[in-house]
């Protein structure tokens, strides 16, 4: 049995073996400590590759166009950084890219570097650089946050302009829906169990996970 | 809870931050880095408390202009009119949208405000060494750590206004200055959030006295 410290609460417990879509939570604060995945690895690598595809049609596809007294114009979600660059908000431009094309892309690639790595174990320490990148962009990523954004944008704007929604928007709704089917799929304890350690020796337990960490 | 619960710092085992590997520092004095994931040790997040306080005070700061300036200028046929973010949410009231408005109000003004107290009486009560309810303060730190960044939500609303209304000379729409104070709020209180080390909640005056140095 493997030993862990809760995350929130640093109570030391032993986790169980888990049977597929259990869980096994804290004793003491109720927090998720793992869960038992039944296929860990070709899931959400399956999942983060459609979701990939959805975010590159989500960004190189107009949004949403409008028009407005005989006139035109479409917006990509990049493009709504741009403008907001033109209009002298550099900051907040940067912000709205940050967190509605970067973070989601550079979380999507980590994550798809990482599933493809870790299938044949055991992968090289770098690996486990680029999931701790990946962990650190998720909170960052708000492709969901972005399009209740749009939603309530687009309301502000049917007063004056008929509003058109474009491809890019059905392809952003699907890659809300398909990270969070990574994000339940991924098991990060999994992963960590087939990279190979700092001090240079391979991971002893990648075909006995159990034996990981264990203390003695 | 029973007598015989050991939190790791107890037990002297140390709980990587990255991996969640637990090993056990060879010298107290330097704790070294995980064996596995090559991330620093600590017991605890260092200057957690600072950090989280200076966090939370410079986000206080920021809320005043971010709701007192306009965060959307409409120009129409010469005629400019400015928005807040209250603004905003009476403007999507009065044109018939109460859910929105609802969402608008929850997103931009409940949660940044909500946040920012939470954090505050988790610090006071980790300070104070007394945590009251423990569960329910974990439960509230876990909640402000979910939803924080649902607050980008209006600096999102006023990327897309200003993007997609660019008719000129007939109407366009260009964003205020209290925009960037907004989202500097909502990017200091996901910050502070991730500070926080909510097993400060838990620990015994005794654990506290000795992780802060």
């Amino acid at each position: 049995m493997e030993a862990i410290a809760c995350r929130d609460c640093d109570l030391l417990q032993h986790i169980p073996p888990l049977p597929p879509r259990g869980k096994a939570r804290c004793a003491r604060c109720g927090e998720t400590l793992a869960t038992g995945h039944v296929d860990p690895f070709r899931l959400p690598l399956a999942f983060t590759i459609a979701a990939t595809i959805a975010f590159i049609i989500a960004n190189t596809m107009p949004l949403m166009g409008l028009s407005a007294v005989g006139r035109e114009a479409t917006t990509t979600i990049f493009g709504g950084a741009l403008e907001m660059w033109q209009q002298g908000s550099e900051i907040t431009a940067l912000a709205v890219a940050f967190c509605a094309v970067v973070a989601p892309g550079a979380h999507l690639l980590f994550l798809l570097v990482v599933l493809i790595s870790v299938r044949r174990p055991p992968a090289p320490r770098w690996v486990g650089e680029m999931l701790r990148s990946a962990h650190f962009m998720e909170p960052w990523s708000m492709t969901e946050v972005m399009m209740l954004g749009i939603l309530v944008a687009l309301f502000k704007i049917a007063q004056l302009a008929t509003v058109i929604p474009g491809i890019g928007m059905f392809a952003a709704g699907a890659f809300v829906f398909l990270l969070a089917a990574v994000l339940v799929t991924l098991d990060s304890r999994e992963v960590w169990a087939r990279i190979e350690w700092a001090d240079g020796t391979l991971p002893a337990a990648h075909t006995l996970p159990d034996a990981l960490g264990t203390v003695q | 809870m029973s007598a015989e619960t050991l939190s790791a710092a107890e037990a002297g085992l140390l709980s990587c931050t990255t991996c969640h590997l637990l090993s056990r520092p060879a010298d107290p004095a330097n704790l070294g880095h995980c064996p596995r994931c090559g991330t620093r040790l600590v017991f605890r997040r260092h200057n957690s408390i600072q950090y989280t306080w200076a966090l939370i005070i410079a986000a206080t700061i920021f809320y005043i202009p971010a709701n007192a300036l306009p965060v959307l200028t409409t120009t129409a046929l010469g005629s400019t009119e400015s928005d807040t973010i209250i603004g905003g949410v009476i403007y999507l009231y009065t044109s018939g949208s109460w859910p929105l408005a609802l969402i608008v109000l929850v997103a931009s003004v409940m949660i940044p405000l909500g946040k920012l107290v939470a954090l505050a009486y988790l610090l006071i009560q980790v300070q104070r060494g007394q945590v009251r309810n423990r569960h329910d303060s974990t439960r509230m730190y876990r909640l402000v750590e979910l939803i924080g960044r649902w607050s980008m939500l209006d600096v999102f609303v006023d990327a897309f206004v200003v993007a997609l209304v660019q008719l000129q000379p007939l109407m366009s729409v260009e964003p205020g200055p209290g925009v960037v104070f907004f989202m500097a709020v909502v990017v200091l209180t996901m910050l502070a959030a991730q500070t926080f080390d909510p097993r400060l909640l838990w620990d015994t005056p005794r654990e506290r006295q000795a992780f802060d140095g």
